[in-house]
Parts: structure tokens; sequence; C-alpha cells
């Protein structure tokens, strides 16, 4: 079942095999990795654990979060609860289980259209690409989209969206360049109630985290979304680049603190990147991880859910 | 933000100082604090592993100098190690014999390939070359309007490509054929964000790279990439011999370790490095300011040199000798102001410092940049002669200026004393300790005055 923010949605069987597609590319490294550590049960020795470590740092898990799963097996290998190396990945698979599925929320309930989405997140992410799939995503579940186009400062962003509206169908609001992004907010709003759609996609500048009058306009585009429609903006959704090292933890907090982020889409996991920065963000931020983009193709937007995608790590 | 890597190794060596020598055991655990510290900065593990092999056989047995911390001489050797695999020098862009050189700018999606493309077009034209840009990525949207509208920002011709031109081979050709023909010396080719696993893709770069015989081609890299970007750059690197690398939105707070990474593993010089949005933020590459960033020691060298550059060092010996007789006017003032923005965003500024003691306090200070506006459009609203002399601005006038600027006469008001008290400070400085040697000494300082 997808969830979605009218209610949950039959999933398509076609998508898990996409899904393992997706993540067959980037399984393999890791998959190999541990495959190698464990192999012909060997006994937990430096040299495996040595091997184990390079594997999830090597997956941009981080240090803090290889370092805590490595205690865990010296921990059992002194108590003699692990005889040898074939039980590793059970232990580890069960353990960045419980990070990612700690952090699952369901998506917010909206009584009365339009349910409003913003998308966030630095430059090159992928949030003009994940807004194109994203709007053919609800409208194959029968929902009525308009895009945003509140990136009003990057050269061709308003072009961009619009060819993903002509792809998709889908009326996008737009202002000129330069023009102030709430503004173009507070436009598609009114437009989207008075026609009475059901989801408002808004684009938004991609912005360095650092960049605190950046951030501040994030949180105005917030407020005038409020004020035309009750609770909006329901979903803000952080598009966090899959090849993201130890800096996307740090993008995760800020964006989290000054735009208020309800979930993730982390994307570009069709390439050979992990995209394992996402546990230590969802184990700090218990951010829910909403979908996984895997290509660039419109129906290459996947629903994001813990076992498939740990399951897919270590099948 | 991360902790500081020095302050963790002061910690480890506080008992330390200046006696002994350093030895394994002593080392140890400032070898863990210092792969911990270059593993978050996104520096390969492979890297760190025989970066830290190396560290360790340099520093075992050398003495622990009693001018130096341990502290300091650790570092020292970390970031001389990270300046031996980031390459010694700067490395230039090169041309070919016979113009036009053609550079083709390739990486994965959104690395920002076209932003650095413009960028690079834009510092080339002040380097004394006459660029010209074609944008082949014929399949993101809206990727070629991009371009375009960034060629007309740094006023740069662009080949936009014929009606029937789809195919990036095509427009490939004829911008070089065009290039030739309008007398350019040099041919940026932004192409498509791609995946080093897409052979297809690939294969096309290959054949751009046949049909170009490109003099350069640089494999744009995002500072905030993780331990993949090893595996990235040596696939494009093995694809195509890639002869440099452009590292974007060094402006954040990533430390850019991919840098390392990626010349560890392609051999290949960092060129450039993107630094903002503006087409004006990209600059060359250092590797001892990227070795001090991926170590947290900020980009002080960067600093200095922006300063340098904004301020006319004539310009500074005046406006001290004015200070010191007391003839700081309204003008000045305004002057000090723009010197003081021409370089970059104040926060931009305070991040280049580095994270220790009490510079660690400025880093978090807020600048109100309106605050500043504010205060440049009241000035700019006085005539000259009000600026020369403050004395004549009274009630009407006062009116005048805020309507002038916007703001109200209570802004006005409160500059004018802000103004008066600092110009009182002054005096009040140059009288009495300013006059003697300190006073000279600070006037040929050449420092801003705030």
């Amino acid at each position: 079942m997808i969830q979605t923010l009218f209610g949950s949605v039959e999933q398509e069987p076609t998508l898990l095999e996409k899904l393992k597609a997706g993540i067959e590319k980037t399984r393999t490294g890791l998959v190999r990795g541990i495959e190698d550590a464990v192999a012909g049960g060997r006994r937990i020795d430096a040299d495996v654990l040595e091997e184990l470590e390079y594997t999830l740092l090597s997956a941009d898990i981080g240090v803090a979060t290889t370092n805590e799963i490595l205690n865990l097996i010296r921990d059992r290998a002194e108590r003699h609860q692990l005889s040898d190396s074939s039980e590793l990945r059970g232990l580890i698979k069960t353990h960045l289980l419980e990070v990612l599925q700690a952090a699952e929320r369901p998506m917010p309930r909206v009584a009365e259209a339009p349910a409003v989405v913003m998308v966030v997140g630095v430059n090159g992410a992928g949030k003009t690409t994940t807004i194109g799939k994203l709007a053919h995503r609800y409208q194959s579940e029968g929902r009525s989209v308009l895009l945003c186009a509140a990136d009003t400062f990057r050269a061709a962003a308003i072009e961009q969206l619009e060819v993903w509206g002509q792809r998709t169908r889908t009326e996008v609001i737009r202002q000129k360049p330069g023009a102030d992004p709430s503004a173009v907010i507070f436009d598609s709003l009114q437009a989207a109630r008075a026609r009475k759609i059901d989801y408002v996609v808004i684009d938004t500048a991609g912005r360095l985290q650092t960049k605190d009058n950046l951030m501040a306009e994030l949180a105005k585009m917030k407020r005038t979304a409020s004020r035309v429609v009750e609770g909006a903006p329901h979903e803000v959704l952080l598009v966090l680049d899959g090849t993201t090292g130890q800096n996307g933890l740090e993008q995760a907090r800020k964006f989290t603190e000054t735009a208020g982020v309800t979930g993730i889409v982390l994307t570009k996991l069709d390439g050979t990147a992990k995209g394992g920065v996402v546990v230590p963000i969802v184990r700090e931020l218990g951010l829910p991880i909403r979908y996984v983009g895997v290509g660039e193709q419109l129906d290459d937007l996947l629903p994001f859910e813990p076992e498939r995608f740990i399951e897919s790590l270590f099948a | 933000m991360f902790d500081n890597l020095s302050e963790k190794l002061q910690r480890v060596f506080k008992n330390m100082r200046g006696e002994g020598r350093l030895s394994a055991a002593n080392m140890e655990d400032a070898l863990r604090e210092i792969r911990v510290a270059l593993l978050e900065a996104d520096v390969h593990f492979r890297v760190v592993k025989q970066l830290l092999e190396n560290v360790k056989q340099k520093a075992m047995g050398e003495e622990v100098l009693t001018s130096l911390t341990p502290t300091q001489q650790v570092i020292a050797i970390v970031k001389d190690e990270l300046v031996k695999i980031l390459g010694s020098h700067e490395s230039k862009p090169r041309f070919a014999n016979e113009p036009p050189s053609v550079y083709l700018i390739v990486g994965l999606q959104g690395s920002g390939k076209t932003t650095s493309t413009a960028k690079l077009a834009r510092w080339l034209s002040k380097n004394g070359h006459r660029p010209t840009m074609v944008s082949v990525d014929v399949y993101r949207p809206a990727a070629r309007e991009q371009l375009r509208i960034l060629a007309r920002e740094v006023d740069v011709p662009i080949y936009t490509g014929a009606e029937n031109e789809t195919k990036p081979i095509d427009l490939a050709r004829s911008a070089r054929r065009e290039t030739v023909q309008s007398g350019r010396d040099v041919l940026l080719v932004d192409t498509a964000g791609r995946l080093h696993i897409d052979d297809e893709l690939m294969t096309e770069l290959k054949q751009l790279k046949e049909l170009l015989n490109p003099v350069e081609i640089l494999f744009v890299a995002d500072a905030m990439t993780g331990q993949d970007a090893v595996r990235s750059a040596d696939e494009f690197h093995k694809a195509l011999g890639i002869t440099g690398c452009i590292l974007t939105k060094m402006d954040g707070d990533a430390r850019g370790g991919a840098a390392l990474s990626i010349r560890h593993i392609t051999g290949q010089p960092l060129k450039f490095v993107g630094v903002g949005e503006k087409t004006t933020a990209f600059e060359t590459f250092y590797p001892e300011r990227a070795a001090q960033r991926i170590l947290g020691m900020g980009d002080v060298l960067s600093f200095i040199e922006k300063a340098q550059e904004a301020f006319d060092s004539k310009e500074q010996e005046k406006m001290q000798q004015k200070l010191l007789d007391n003839e700081f006017s309204l003008e000045d003032f305004r002057d000090q102001i723009r010197s003081i923005r021409k370089l970059g965003p104040l926060e931009s500024l305070l991040g280049m410092m580095p994270d220790m003691g009490i510079m660690k306090e400025l880093k978090n200070v807020k600048v109100d940049e309106k605050e500043i506006n504010r205060i440049v459009a009241i000035i700019d609203s006085m005539t000259r002669k009000e600026r020369v002399n403050h004395m004549l601005i009274n009630g009407s006038r006062r009116r005048r200026i805020a309507r002038g600027s916007g703001t109200s006469v209570q802004d006005v008001n409160q500059l004018l004393k802000q103004y008066t008290q600092a110009r009182k400070m002054m005096k009040s400085f140059s009288g009495g300790m300013l006059s003697g040697a300190l006073g000279k000494k600070l006037g040929k300082m050449k420092l801003p005055v705030f």
C-alpha cells in the first residue's frame, strides 16, 4: 500500500520490480562487501571487522553509525553470541532496519484540498525532476495537480518546470524570473482553491543550508502558504542527492530547523552511490524517507520502504 | 558543525606540551581523531588509510619542539600530507597551440556544469581570452535555455544551434565551425549530466572528444559528494582521460574531502572552485587552502587576498590619516562601507575565518545586511555638502534625507548620533594613544576602519 496525503492507494506490482532494479546497482557494492566479509564462515577477527568497516563507510553511513554497528558486533562476539561471520548480515540488517523503522511516520491527512507539498533542497539535488515525477505519481492516483514555479532565481528554472508540466499535462503557475517566490505561492494556492485542485507542488530555488537569508526566505514562503490554505504546506520534502556525503546530515538539520522538513526524497540511486547518509539523518532527526529517485523517467520515483530497502541491500 | 580537529587534538595532547617525542603510544589517539576528521570530511576510506600511514611514519620519533605544541606539529604534518596529494601549486588551464582551444565540461547530474561553464567563460574573458560557449545538453529540460540566459549575463557569445540541430555531435560540430569563423579562441562545451555507468551516454562523450579534440576535459564535482566520488571520477577518467576538475558549491560548509579522493584516484589537478551562485563566484584552486579547509582551519589566505583586492592601499593610508586628523567625513564613512561590501556578503567573509578561539565567536555574529543597506541609503540621500559637514543637517534636511532614503527621521538621527560618537572616540584616540608610536604603526597597517 502506498500512503498519500489523502489516504492509501494500492501499489502496482511493477513498482516493486523497479525498486529492486533501481537499487540493484546500489546493492551489489554493499552486498559484495559484506559477502566478502562473511565468506566461508570466517572467524570474526580484526580483518573481518575492517572489511566490514570499509563497506559501511564507503556507503556513506558515517563514522558514528559505523562505529555503533562495529561495537555491537564486537560486543556480541565477546559474549559468544556470534560464532562466525555468517551471522553478521542478519545482525546489521536488523540494526539498520530498527533505525529506519523508528522514523516511519504516516503522511499527514489533509481533510480538504488542496494538499500543499513544498520541495526544498540544496542546488542540483534534483528538486525539479522530483517534482515532475511527483506530479505524475499524484495523477496516476487520480488526483489533479498544479505546479508552482517558486524558483524564480535560477536561470531557466521556470522553463524547466514548464517542460515537466507539459510532459505531465499539468498547469504551471509562474511569474517573471526574479519575482518574489512568496507571491508565486500566493497565486498558486489561490488558483488551486478556486479550481478545486487536489495537489499543489511548490518548486523552490536550490540553496545551500549555510545561506541564512535564503533559508529565512523559505520560512517566509511557508508562512505565505499557510495564510492562503490552512495547515499548508502539509508536506515539506527535502530532496537529498544520493551521492551526498556527510554534509547531508548538516543539510537535513538546517532545512528541518528553518523549513520544517517532514520527509526526505533520496535521489540518484540509479548510480553507484549508496545514499547511506540517510541512516545517520534518520537516526538523529527521525525524518521519514518518503521516496527514492532511480532514474530520469516519469515513473522513476518509488515509495521508500525500509524493509525492502534493507532487504534489497542484503538480499 | 563538525567539531574542530585541532581542538580534539589539543585534548589528546594536553599534557604533552614541549616535552618528549611523538611516539607510537602518544600518537595513537591523535591518529584516531585525524581519521575521524578526514572521514567526516568525506575523504575516501582508502585515501585516509594511506595518509595516516604516511603521517605516522613522519611524526614518529620527531621531537616535540618547544616552540610548537604537539597539536600544531601534528596538524602541520597532516596538512603537508594533504597538500602532497592535492598538488603543491595551483594549476592553470591549458590552451591549444592553434586556436580554438576546446574545453569539454563533464560530470554527474546536478554537479553544477552549466553554472560552472558560464563562470569559466567569464573568468576566461577577464583573463584576456575570447571564449564562446555551446550547450549540447539536449536531454535535461531547459538546459540549453539556462546556458543562454547565463551567456547574456556573463556577456559571452553562445552558439544556440539551428532549428534542426538536435544531436549533441551536430551542435558541437557547428559550434566549433562558428568559433573559428568568429575568431574566438576558446570554445566551452557544456554537456548533459550523466551517470558514469550509463554506457550509451558515456559513448556519446567519447564521440564528442574524438570530434573536438579538446585540450581540457574538466570533470565538475560537487564538494558535498561522499565516498562515491572516487568511483565516478575514476570511471569518467578511464573513459575520457579528464585533464582537471572543477569543485563546486564550496560556499557551503562541506569540507570538500572529495577533492582529495578525486585528485588521488585520477592524478589530475583541481583547477577551479565554485564559491557561490553569482557568475563571479569562481576562483582558481589552491591546494594549501583546500587542505586547511578539510582540516577545519578556515580559509585565512582567501580572506586576506580578497581584502587586498578590495582595499586600494593608497586609499587606506589616506583614510587612516584622515582618521588621525579628525577629518573623517560621512562620505569617507560610506566609502569604507563600500570597500567592505566589495568583499562579498559579510557572512561569507566571517565563514572564511578559522574555527578557533576568538574567531569562533566572530563566526557566529549575525550581520544584518539590511541595516547596512539602510545606512548606505541614508548617506546616499545626503548632498555632498552635508556629507562633508554633518553639522549642516538640520531638522528639515533630516526630513528630506529620511524621505529620500525611505527611512524615518529617527533612523537618520540614529545614524548621525553613531557617526558623531565614533568620531569623538577616534578623536580621543588620536589625541592620546594613537598620536605616539602606536598611532604610526596603526597608520601603516592599512586596515579598514570597522
